[in-house]
């Protein structure tokens, strides 16, 4: 018994680490009262430990924590490649956002309060890592609890302003009835099945025939609660008011680690639980529900919204509020494809979306730290205080937009690939024309920022050595990786497995 | 005598329970939905969880599913306390900063 809990806790190793990061960093804040300045190296160094070990745990197959007795051996986690994959992206993202923060003057006027801040940041990266190895109903609905809970307090933390107060009330409430929902539906799937881990669910409704009615029910109930963490649309009402409202750190965290675990989960509940038998590399779902027409119609509907609702925005952070929700929904259609191709592109697009929407918040931070502002009028002209951020905001948002020669062509490439693939040339023509207008709006900023008049005289930005290496950190893959992509979409190759029946 | 009464007394079953927690469900969402005050749209969240809670339990006990789904009950009413305790906090932090706690008069951010 014991034994098994161990060899159970040798494969969650990066989850413990971050647990025990977290415990430090809530120690630390209490001992050194005075000086804070220490807490998010720690953070650092913690992230990076459990970076390691999830790069060794690279290849492992298994199930962890098995709750069922007999023959089968399905646990509360299934550790696999794809989810290690994932767990590295997360990872990484949250270093990152580790220096972001330190480097925000929203953050830095916390002062005494960091120490908090930082444990929040580190209850939220637990709740995803555990989201995407999550294969069991009941750890599923606790993993994304435990993301909601942080994010809810970290989206107003800095109450600065009446709109970071507004954002975490709107957040917590769209989440909570969300996640309530999603637990609804849950109840009434182990109503039909008399189980929760999706693989003996899986077993279920390949041998017993369900009442169809409560079956579609109650997966509609729970991609509501999915759909929430990906925003996808009619759940994304939440998206633009807690983008705008949160600091700025905490809404590039959202827009990417959250997002990525969202689908990671959301990818793993669909083929465990729905996968009837593949057939070289696609896959063939049970019958009774029809993913691929019901994905389609949310991911065309998620990107079109995001996309021209993002034309009007006049407050930057709102506008790549609305580009998150068409991100996703170009997403949402590398998993209507069905397939091993399908998932490739979902697992390129988000390498490639962390690093360039993480670039394009970092400058908008800088660009805020300095202005005071992120309305779009007041870039105007702003391209000439810093040549630099300017071109590099640039280079961030053609790539956003998917254009070549950069990493957000070749992740987009490999989408509309899979589409053609699998002969859905009509659904990837709307995806094409919504890139085209999603053009629009993000060349708008670079007219502020290089053509447009500005009626007061703009004063040079000074820029540390420090924000420079994080942009290049950001921007060099952005670039390498639309030209020389072959590493990267090998090493996604390589992790494609999930674990399965 | 009580023979007879107790022939009369109406048996409880699972579809009683799962009328319970559909009422409950229904009123719940009916209650985020239409109420204005913050707290008042926590207690409908708070009903949603519930009507998921009986839904678990009478499953449990008349599916013969062993005990399941009793647990999951619990960690779902420790994860009710929890939501519970962050979301007074915020509502509190709201109503310091506006006087108010209404949902729809707290709407700085433009649409």
């Amino acid at each position: 018994m014991i034994e098994n809990l161990l060899a159970d806790v040798s494969l969650i190793v990066p989850e413990v680490i971050v647990s025990v990061t977290l415990l430090l960093i809530v120690l630390f804040d209490l001992i050194f009262n005075k000086d804070k300045s220490l807490i998010p190296y720690i953070g650092v160094v913690g992230i990076f430990l459990a970076l390691y070990f999830a790069i060794q745990n690279i290849g492992v197959n298994t199930h962890a924590f098995i709750v069922s007795s007999g023959n089968q051996n399905y646990g509360l986690l299934a550790l696999d490649s794809f989810g290690s994959y994932f767990r590295i992206i997360i990872l990484i993202a949250s270093i990152l956002i580790v220096f972001f923060a330190k480097a925000s003057s929203e953050i830095q006027q916390l002062k005494e309060r960091s120490g908090e801040f930082y444990a929040l940041l580190f209850g939220m990266i637990l709740g995803m890592l555990f989201m995407v190895s999550a294969s069991d109903l009941i750890m599923l609905y606790l993993s994304v609890e435990l993301l909601s809970l942080s994010s809810y307090v970290l989206a107003g933390f800095t109450k600065l302003r009446d709109r970071d107060t507004e954002a975490s009330l709107k957040y917590l409430v769209y989440g909570a009835a969300s996640s309530g929902i999603m637990l609804f539906g849950i109840s009434i799937i182990y109503g039909l099945t008399g189980n929760t881990n999706l693989f003996i669910i899986n077993d279920v409704f390949r041998s017993v025939s369900v009442n169809v009615l409560a079956y579609s029910f109650s997966i509609i109930l729970i991609f509501a609660g999915i759909g929430f963490k990906i925003s996808a649309v009619p759940f994304h009402f939440w998206t633009p008011d807690v983008y705008e409202g949160a600091p700025i750190s905490i809404t590039a965290f959202l827009s990417v680690a959250s997002k990525a675990a969202g689908f990671a989960l959301l990818v793993r509940f669909v083929k465990s639980t729905f996968l009837l038998n593949e057939s070289d590399g696609s896959w063939i779902l049970l019958n009774g529900f029809d993913w691929q027409t019901f994905l389609i119609i949310i991911s065309i509907l998620t990107m079109t919204l995001g996309n021209f609702a993002a034309l009007w925005q006049d407050n930057i952070k709102r506008m790549l509020a609305y580009s998150s929700i068409a991100h996703a929904g170009y997403m949402l259609l590398g998993l209507a494809v069905l397939s091993d191709q399908g998932l490739l592109a979902i697992m390129v697009y988000f390498l490639v979306y962390i690093i360039m929407n993480l670039g394009a918040f970092y400058i908008v931070m800088l660009i805020a730290n300095r202005i005071g502002s992120e309305d779009i009028k007041d870039y105007n002209r702003l391209g000439y205080a810093s040549p630099f951020l300017g071109v590099a905001l640039t280079i961030f948002l053609i790539s956003l937009t998917g254009l070549p020669p950069t990493a957000g062509f070749i992740a987009k490439l490999y989408l509309f690939l899979a589409l053609i693939d699998a002969k859905m040339i009509f659904v990837a023509v709307i995806a094409v024309l919504n890139s085209v207008v999603s053009l629009y709006y993000y060349i708008r900023i670079l007219k502020h920022m290089f053509i447009s008049e500005s009626e007061t005289e703009v004063e040079k930005f000074k820029i540390s050595m420090n924000e420079i290496v994080f942009i290049l950190i950001l921007l060099v893959p952005t670039l390498l990786f639309g030209i020389y992509f072959s590493p990267m979409v090998d090493f996604a190759q390589s992790c494609l497995s999930i674990i399965g029946n | 005598m009580q023979e007879e009464i107790r022939n009369k007394k109406l048996e409880v079953g699972l579809n009683h329970f799962l009328t319970v927690s559909v009422v409950l469900f229904s009123l719940g969402l009916y209650g985020v939905v239409t109420r204005k005050n913050a707290v008042m749209v926590l207690m409908g969240v708070e009903l949603i969880l519930n009507s998921a809670n009986i839904n678990f339990v009478a499953f449990s006990r008349f599916g013969n599913f062993g005990i399941n789904g009793e647990l999951y009950a619990l960690f779902v009413i420790i994860l009710a306390a929890a939501e519970a305790a962050i979301a007074l906090a915020i509502v509190l932090n709201i109503y310091k900063r506006f006087a108010n706690v209404n949902v729809d008069e707290i709407n700085n951010l433009k649409e």
